[in-house]
This record gives C-alpha cells, structure tokens and sequence, in this order.
C-alpha cells in the first residue's frame, strides 16, 4: 500500500485515501478528430516498468486530482504536483533524471 | 514410545496439570506446552494423515513450519481447522480432533490411496480428471469434495471479537531471538521508536535450547536481562504471540497477534491484526532446519534434529527411547549431546559427509556415542512407527550395510534462513553455495517511496548461523535502521556469543545419492501434500522447467505449510533433475501471510451492521415502521414497496401503482443526487457535461439531460433546473450521485481548470419527496403556502415557496407520467414535511409507494432507466433519444465517440416496446432469437429485454427491449427464449404504453 503526499493540502497518506486515475497528461481530442488522433486517445496508455505519471485524487481528504511520477518497479515516488498542468513541472523531470539517468517517457525528459 | 521425562523443561510448569481431549480421549499436560508436547506426552505420535494418500503422519517439527500436525480445535461455532498442533498453546479444556481420516485416524479407509500412489503420479490431477467431462460433475468432483478434509466453515458463524489495530514506529523488529532482541537494543538506543514483536509464547529462540553462551552467561540469562532493559527504555515496545504476516510497499507491515487463543473465552478481542507503517523493518525471523531425503522419511517418528531437541529441552519429552541422528552438518551433534544429557539412548549419529572432525563431533564421540561418517539411511524401516534405520553408503546406490534398530530418526540437512518477509515486497536472494541456503541479497533489498532499502534482514535469517555472527550482524542492523532515519549512532556494540565453532556442512538433496527409483519414490519432500523425489523428476522429465511450473503441477510447496520444509529441497531436486545450477532454477515466489492468519481478523470490526455503512434518508424511521420492504440501492436501503396487512409483494406494488395513478402517491426520492453547479462557467460547463444544451435553459425552468462518456456510452441522467443565471442543480441517479460528482470534478480539475466553476454535492442536505396522482395539486393547496396552479408552476417550472410553514423548493417533473410535484425541503424537516402530507393526504387517499411501484409506472411511460436500458456500451440513440441530442452545439463529452462507424450502424439494436401475446411477463434478459447459428454453434439472436412488468395499469406485461432495426419493425412478432428451452411470443411496439400524448402529467 503506497503512500502519497497530496500536492494541495500536503496530506501524506496511505493509498487508501485516494483513488487513481490512470495515465496522466493525456491530450483530449474531440469531434473532427482523426480516427488515429481520437483511436490513441481514448485506448492507448503507456505501461512502462519503470517511471510513470498517474493521475489520483484524494478522495478521502481534499478532493483534489494531482499527478504522481513514480517508478512503477520499484515503487520510488519522485514527487507530486497539480493536475492543473500538461507537462510535469522541471522539478519532478530533475528529480527522476537525477534517480533514473537517461530516462526518457513521451516527449518528457 | 514418547513420553514425559521426569525432570526438566524449561518451558513448562509442573504445578499446572491442564486437561484436554484429542478426538475425544481425555490426556492431560502441563501449563506451557504446546499441543504437540502435550500429545507427544501422551505418547501420541500420530497426529494426523496426509491429504492424498492419506498417509499417518507424526509431528516433525516444534514451530510454524509444521507440515503434518494439523488439527481440528475447539467445538462448535469456535470449530477451526487447520490449527498446527506445534504452534497451538495447550489450555485447560482444550479439545482437538485429528484431520484427513475417515473413519478414524488409526483406520482410514481413504488409505487405500497410498496402495494406488502408482496410480496418482505428479500432475494426476491435471491428467485424471479432464475426460471424460461428465465424469468430472458426476464421478469425480463428489470424491475430491468428501475426500478433501481441509476443515468446514462453522454455523452459524463467529462468536468472539476480532480487531484491526493502527501503529506507526520507526523501526520494527520481527523475531525475539537474540537477534531480534539485539537488533531492538541498538535502534533503541540511538532513540528510535521500536517494536519487537515474536511470534510464540518466549522469547529468546533458539539460543537457549542450542546451549549457547552470551556475555559469560547462559543465553537464557541474557535473554532475561536484556528483555529487562528493553521494557525500561521508554522508546520499545514488546510484544509476544504476533507475528509478521505480510511485508508490502513503502514500509507496510502487517502482523497478526493471537490475543486470546491461549485463554478463550476471556474478555477483549480473539486476534488482532496490527496495520503497521515503519520506517525500517527489521527481518530477525531465524532459519528452518531442512529434511533430509531418504526412503520412508515420512514415518511417524522420523523428525527434524533441532524439533527432537526442543521437546527434549523445551518441553522434557522423550520421542522415543532409541534416537539414530542423520545429518550433513555439527549442529544436529547438539541433539546427540541433549538427548544423552536427559538419559535417552542415541544409536548413533550418521554423518553423510566423508570425516567429522570439529569440535560437537568429537564431544559426542568423547560422550561414548557411535558416529558414522560417509553413511546415509538407506530406509527407514517400520509401517505405522519407525522401527529401525538401514544404513548405505552416502556415495552409493543404497546397499544396505547394517540394520539398526529405534523409534526416532532426528534428521538435519542443515538450516535455510526465513526469507520469506525480507522477500514479499521484492526483496531479492542470493544463493551461499557454503550454507547451501539462499540468503538476503543486501544489495537487492525491497525499497521505500525515496528508493531507500526499508527491509534489513539480520542474523541466521541473514545467513548467520553461529551465535557470535548472529549477534553482531543485528547490532548492526539495529544502529543502521535508527541512523537511516536520522538517529545519531549510539551505543552498536554487540553482545558476544561464544558457541562452539562449527564445520562445514555437505550439501545431501537425496540419501544415498545415487538412490534407485524405488527408493526415490519413498523420499518425501512435502509430507502434507505427498509430493515426492520421484513426482519431481517426473515434472521435470515432462518438461516442467520453471519452478513455478513444477510447484503447480506437483503441488510442492502449495499446502498450508507453504512449504516451508519442502521448497529448497524440492528446487534443488529439480535443478539436479534439469542439470541447472540451484541459482539459475531459483525460488517460487514468498507471498504472504508468512503463516495462515485466521480470516476473521482480516475481516476486523467489519462484519454485520459495520460491514457497510447504511445511508439513511430522514423519512427511514418511517419506513422501517411501516412495512417497508427494502431493497439495496448504492448504501442506500430504499422501500422496495410498503406490504399491507397479508399483501404479498406483487399485491402491495398493485394497490400503490393503481392508488398513484387514482389518487395521491408518496415517494422518498431524497437519494436522488443534487449536484449544485455554479459559476460564470456553468453553462458553458454542462454544455459538455451533457447531450443537451443547457446554457439555453431559462431560469425557473427544468430540462431532463443524458450524460455520456468519451466513448459515447449513456453514464447518468436526470432532470436539470436552472436557479439563476450562473447556478444549475442537476439531479442524478441515486446510485450516481457521488460518481457524478467525481467526474465532473475531473473535468473541471484536470481538462478545462481555468474555468470558473464550482461544484457542490447537496444530495445529503435535502430531502425530496414526490407527491403523485391526479389528486396531487388539491392536496398541496390543502397544506397551502404556495400557488401550485398549472400558471404559477407549469409542467417542467420549479418555484421556491413556504409548504405547511416548510421552505421548500417544488419542481413540476414527472417520472411517473401522473401530475407530479418533486419537493426539496432542508432535510432536518423532511421528516415533518412527509407526515404533514400524509396526515393532510388521507382525505384524497394518499399512499406512500417504493422503488418497484416509481419502476413500473416509469416503464408504462416508455421511461428509461441507466442500468436497465443502459449497460455501459448503450449510446442514447439506441434508446430513441436523439431529441436529446444537441444538433447546434460543436462540442459535448461523447460527441466524437458516438460519430465512429460501429456507432452510427443501421445495424444496432435499439429500444422498443414489447408486448406478449398472451399478456405474460417476459422474463428479464431474454434473449430474441434468430433463424440459423452462429460460429459457435449456439443460435442467432436479434435482441433482448432491458425491462420487464407486470402493468396493473394495463392488467398485462409489458417490456422494453433492443431489438436489431426495432423501431423500423413495428407490429412485427418475435421468439423470446426461456431459461427452460421453451419460447414466449412478444409484439413490437411503442414503448410508450401509457398516456402517449402526455396530458396527465401536463395538467
Ligand atoms: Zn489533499
């Protein structure tokens, strides 16, 4: 059971007072999509051994969404922030650098 | 035989005669035994029989890793199976029946396996039961279902208390060992918050029954003194009888303590489960001493070395009067001298390896006992006891050289380290090709959320074997644990241990090494499960090369013991048979519990009314005081109908249906979900929360919405009232409330965040009633307060006003089809409010109605409902709502995924009515069928029913259904197919079946 530290009110929990929400940092695409566009959106998630972006929310405290880069092997959390982003923020991407040299995921690196 | 010596024991208390039974003769024991002790008191050797074949089984070791001894304790609802008898505390009216027999445990007439073992080789299961299928329901299943004797669950179910209990330590110490205790007085004294929990009834392990000395004393003194200083200090806690059970991610721990089962029937709970956090957990679990593999090995009276020790020292029990000793390694030299030390006979001690010449070797010689060295047991001679040993040459095929007799075989193929915690969360092992063990890799070792190692193993379950090692090895372990938490290093010195030095042992999978097929189908690996040398080999001649694989398929390892005797012999027969390195063929994975832990502890507190909590409405006194007939909706409990006098359900449904639509209906509709939107973007917002376009919605005016995912697929619905010009209250299903809420949430969170909206859920802060019937309106002028007339508040309007001295908020929807007002009302005064209107309402024949009556006349109205119309892959135009669909707006949640071509098919089945023939009810989920088979043979279908009533409206059923093209086919007839094979003829139709023009609602 995992602990996270909520990014708003800097709650940390166990795994039980949130629920995840998948991959993060998801384009949404709509209508006039392309068939590919709207296929990748809505069905294709990374499954990496290794560093991830979550989506959770701290349903049992804040109610707030925040994103977890975490490595989905070992269980190391590299840090939490704010859902209200499309990018991890540099911080995070120094963080996982400094533990995983030479990660890469999407266009984060 | 075995029986109880006339001195000694250090573990017991010769004052305290305590009386039990074991399958139902009297015996007694004394205060501190264990079951087994106890039994073994009694010359009871025999406690148990194998699960397939069947075979008697004696008590082989004196802890956890038991496989043989399990028992039957207690009476009653308190029965339970499955108890090891070695782990169980013996209590004054203990009562234990033996296991895997019929009819009794000296006669069992399912030994007749064992005569057939030729017959059930590894993976019989797999290979017996497949063909033909019919023998599986009727030949097979029936045998394996009486034979499998595992234990009955009790009826009418627990009587005592179990508990869930929160800690939070900085460093917690599993085993009260010496280790254990060394490791908690370092980190104790460089100030962490400790725990040291241990798993038995004493602490101290092993060391004191090994004779070992610590600081110049015996080990039991330092054991005393040291327990001592770990209670003064302020920052340990101690406690005995838990156990860690499970280690898990980021410093989880889960540990089981058996607070009464030593003493049942005293106040306070049974078992308690402690949900731990903790910094560091420190693994000081000890080792397990391995069998040896050598024909007839599983006799009653053949044990491990270090067991017939402990009943000797522990317990004063002899096993036997003659003890032949077979070993690889020194230390089962220290049962020799304990066994000779109480006056027992040792025949001789069989040394596997070539010499023996270190220091226990040469005392048990100098003690006139005879050693044998580069000798094996060939067999192990007798039928239901061990009678004799044959003795072989280690290096040769079993030649038998010499008979000796006697009635104990201590048998020791040296010590594997308990892994099993340090290796739940992913701690990794390395194979120590000198112990011939696999130990923690400290390299590999599981990790925290900051990628620290959270997990320290120490001593022998860090593969130090020798007590001076043990001891210095957990110091460290301690200090390293409080100083990786930011403790300043204190006092890390180790106690000193001095044991006598020990050779090296030899590694011995199988006696004598070069054992034909015979004697290798004799040699057991898994006493419990019947897994032999042979089974083995067989898997891997089979092809079985992964251990995983092996373990399934000869089921090594898989029986409540989990192996704990069997896994590294088992692995290294299998890396021998496959002509691998033990390393490279590895372990099966250790998963937790560490051993079984009772089923109601993980349950805790939550069974009965704390199960689940139960969401109340403010009217459910009411209801729980008028018949009301509940049915589950969410953690709601909503009346399913209100029975009067003898009325059958169908009857109470009738009379509220008809009286609803004649007069005046009551509901509770207070579960129904109230989300508040608001803000300068809420328009814009439900614009894309819904088909519809809700921006357009004037204030005082409701709209009824559909809710889709991005899929398309119908999620919710319900009626939205526009407030003012930036508040909406949208009304959700009463499942769906909490779940809408989250996703709009996530929309406005994580997709369109600089939107200025605010969500708010007041489901819980109103109640609603529904007043409904043509009798509706008279009886709220009646309550009066509020003009409630077809001008001031016309169909789909709402209006804030004062009902009977309430405020109230009164919306003109309708799920009924009836003239209908929906009634918001804070919920401190819904109570009031529903009996101000039953009260009032008596004049026009009111009657409260529940959820079958609102489902009923919603399906006569042609009314969808999600999760009956809707099953997550239904888009609204399935279901004839594309009136609800917002042609004008570019953009909604579900718009591009209902444009995809399998979306827009002609061929999708859509919503009609269906009628039967003969005024039947269909039954729910038939399915329609079609002319011709599919590719599975089975037939072709064409629809099937979503909902389905009896209407005593109409006075026949009626039913909603999807049918391929329906709404192009009406009047068409169609087969629907019974459970029972026989068909039901239905109609095509509307699906409005009543009032199709809308008038009465609209009044
Ligand atoms: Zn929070």
């Amino acid at each position: 059971m995992l602990i996270l530290t909520c990014p708003y009110c800097g709650v940390s929990g166990e795994e039980t007072e949130f629920h995840g929400g998948g991959e993060a940092h998801l384009k949404r695409f709509g209508p006039g999509a392309s068939e590919a566009d709207f296929e990748s959106y809505l069905f294709h998630r990374e499954n990496p051994k290794g560093v991830h972006f979550e989506r959770w929310r701290h349903v049992n405290g804040c109610g707030k969404w925040f994103i977890a880069a975490r490595d989905t092997a070992t269980l190391q959390v590299f840090g939490t922030y704010p859902a209200q982003t499309t990018e991890p923020p540099q911080e995070i991407r120094d963080k996982i650098t400094a533990a995983r040299p030479g990660w890469r995921w999407r266009d984060f690196a | 035989m075995s029986t109880r010596l006339q001195t000694g024991g250090r573990l017991i208390d010769r004052n305290q005669r305590l009386s039990f039974t074991f399958n139902g003769t009297p015996m007694t024991g004394f205060a501190g035994d264990t079951l087994a002790a106890a039994l073994l008191g009694n010359d009871q050797m025999l406690m148990g029989r194998s699960f397939k074949y069947h075979r008697p089984r004696g008590v082989v070791a004196a802890g956890p890793e038991e496989p043989n001894a399990l028992v039957g304790l207690g009476q009653g609802p308190r029965f339970e199976p499955n108890q090891r008898a070695t782990t169980t505390e013996l209590f004054d009216g203990l009562s234990a029946i033996s296991q895997n027999h019929w009819p009794s445990l000296n006669f069992d007439i399912g030994a007749v396996n064992n005569h057939l073992s030729k017959f059930f080789p590894a993976g019989f299961y797999y290979k017996t039961f497949m063909y033909p299928r019919a023998a599986w329901k009727h030949l097979f299943e029936p045998i394996v279902r009486h034979s499998a004797g595992l234990g009955k669950v009790t009826q009418p179910g627990d009587p005592d208390r179990y508990e869930h209990f929160y800690a939070f330590y900085d460093v917690v110490v599993i085993g009260g060992g010496v280790a254990g205790l060394q490791a908690a007085l370092a980190a104790g004294h460089a100030g962490a918050k400790v725990l040291v929990m241990e798993q038995s009834a004493h602490w101290g392990g092993r060391a004191p029954v090994d004779g070992v000395e610590i600081d110049g004393k015996p080990a039991e003194d330092w054991v005393s003194a040291t327990l001592q200083a770990l209670e003064d200090m302020e920052n340990v806690t101690l406690r005995s009888r838990l156990m860690g059970a499970g280690v898990y991610d980021h410093g989880y721990l889960l540990a089981y303590e058996r607070v009464s089962d030593h003493r049942p029937g005293t106040a306070g709970p049974r078992h308690r489960l402690w949900r731990i956090r903790a910094g560091r957990i420190i693994t000081a679990t000890g080792a397990i001493e391995r069998p040896l593999s050598f024909a007839g090995n599983d006799l009653p009276g053949v044990m491990l070395a270090s067991a017939v020790r402990d009943y000797v020292v522990n317990w004063a029990i002899s096993p036997g009067d003659r003890t032949v000793i077979v070993t690889n390694n020194d230390d089962a030299y220290r049962t020799a001298l304990a066994l000779q030390m109480a006056g027992l006979i040792v025949a001789a001690v069989i040394d596997a390896r070539p010499t023996a010449t270190g220091a226990l070797p040469q005392a048990v010689r100098d003690a006139g006992i005879r050693v044998e060295t580069g000798r094996g047991i060939a067999k192990v001679k007798g039928r239901a006891r061990v009678e004799g040993v044959a003795l072989c040459a280690q290096a040769g095929e079993g030649a038998v050289l010499e008979e000796i007799p006697c009635d104990v075989v201590a048998m020791s193929g040296g010590w594997s380290p308990v892994v099993h915690l340090w290796s739940h969360c992913g701690g990794k092992l390395t194979w120590d090709a000198a112990q011939a063990h696999f130990r923690p890799d400290p390299d590999r070792a599981p990790a925290d959320q900051d990628g620290a190692p959270f997990v320290i193993a120490a001593g022998a379950a860090n593969g130090h074997l020798q007590a001076a090692d043990t001891l210095r090895d957990a110091a460290a372990a301690g200090q390293n644990a409080a100083v990786a938490l930011g403790r300043d290093p204190a006092d890390g010195t180790a106690a000193r241990a001095n044991a006598v030095a020990e050779e090296p042992l030899l590694p011995v999978w199988i006696m004598p090494q070069g054992a034909g097929p015979d004697l290798r189908s004799k040699m057991w690996l898994d006493y419990q499960n019947d897994v032999k040398v042979s089974d083995v080999q067989l898997a891997a001649r089979e092809g079985y090369e992964s251990v995983e694989h092996t373990k399934r398929y000869t089921t090594l390892g898989m029986a409540t013991d989990q192996g704990k005797l069997s896994n590294i012999n088992g692995l290294a027969v299998l890396s021998d048979a496959l002509g691998s390195d033990i390393p490279q063929v590895g372990t099966t994975t250790f998963r937790p519990p560490y051993t079984p832990i009772s089923m109601a502890a993980i349950a805790g507190e939550a069974r009965g009314d704390t199960f689940l909590p139960l969401r109340r409405t403010p009217m459910q006194d009411w209801h729980d005081a008028n018949g009301a007939d509940f049915e589950p909706v969410g953690h709601w409990q909503r009346p399913y109908t209100f029975r009067r006098g003898g009325e059958d359900r169908a009857a109470a449904v009738k009379r509220e249906i008809t009286n609803t639509r004649t007069n005046v209906g009551l509901l509770d509709a207070s579960t129904l979900g109230k989300l508040v939107v608001k803000g300068p973007d809420a328009g814009k917002f439900l614009d894309m929360m819904y088909t519809n376009m809700m921006s357009t919605l004037k204030p005082g005016r409701c709209r009824y919405g559909l809710m889709c995912d991005e899929n398309g697929f119908l999620i919710d619905d319900g009626v939205v009232a526009r407030l003012d010009d930036d508040t909406f209250l949208c009304h959700t299903t009463t499942g769906g409330a909490d779940r809408i809420h989250a996703h709009m949430e996530d929309w406005l969170q994580c997709e369109w965040w600089d939107w200025q909206v605010y969500v708010a859920n007041l489901t819980e802060q109103y109640a609603q009633i529904a007043v409904v019937g043509p009798k509706a309106r008279a009886l709220l002028e009646n309550l009066g307060g509020m003009d409630v007339s077809a001008e001031a508040l016309p169909f789909m309007g709402w209006a804030d006003g004062t009902l009977a001295g309430h405020p109230v908020r009164i919306y003109r929807i309708s799920f009924s089809g009836e003239l209908s007002y929906e009634i918001a009302v804070p919920a401190g005064q819904g109570r009031a409010l529903w009996d101000t209107l039953l009260a009032v309402g008596t004049q026009f024949g009111i009657m409260p109605y529940g959820t079958e009556a609102l489902h009923v006349m919603r399906a006569e109205k042609g009314f969808i409902m999600i999760g009956d119309e809707t099953d997550g892959t239904i888009i609204p135009q399935d279901l004839g709502l594309d009136w609800a669909i917002s042609k004008k707006k570019d953009d909604y949640l579900g718009k591009r995924g209902q444009a995809r071509s399998h979306m827009t098919d002609p061929d999708r089945w859509k919503l009609v009515g269906l009628e039967t023939l003969d005024g039947g009810v269909l039954p729910d989920g038939a399915y329609a069928v079609a002319p011709g088979s599919n590719a599975n043979g089975q037939r072709k279908t064409q629809g099937r029913v979503t909902s389905t009533y009896y209407s005593p409206t109409l006075g026949r059923g009626i039913a909603m259904g999807l049918v391929h093209k329906g709404p192009d086919r009406m009047g068409e007839e169609l087969e629907f197919a019974r459970t029972d094979g026989t068909m039901m003829r239905a109609r095509i139709v509307d699906p409005v079946f009543y009032d199709k023009d809308g008038e009465k609602q609209n009044v």
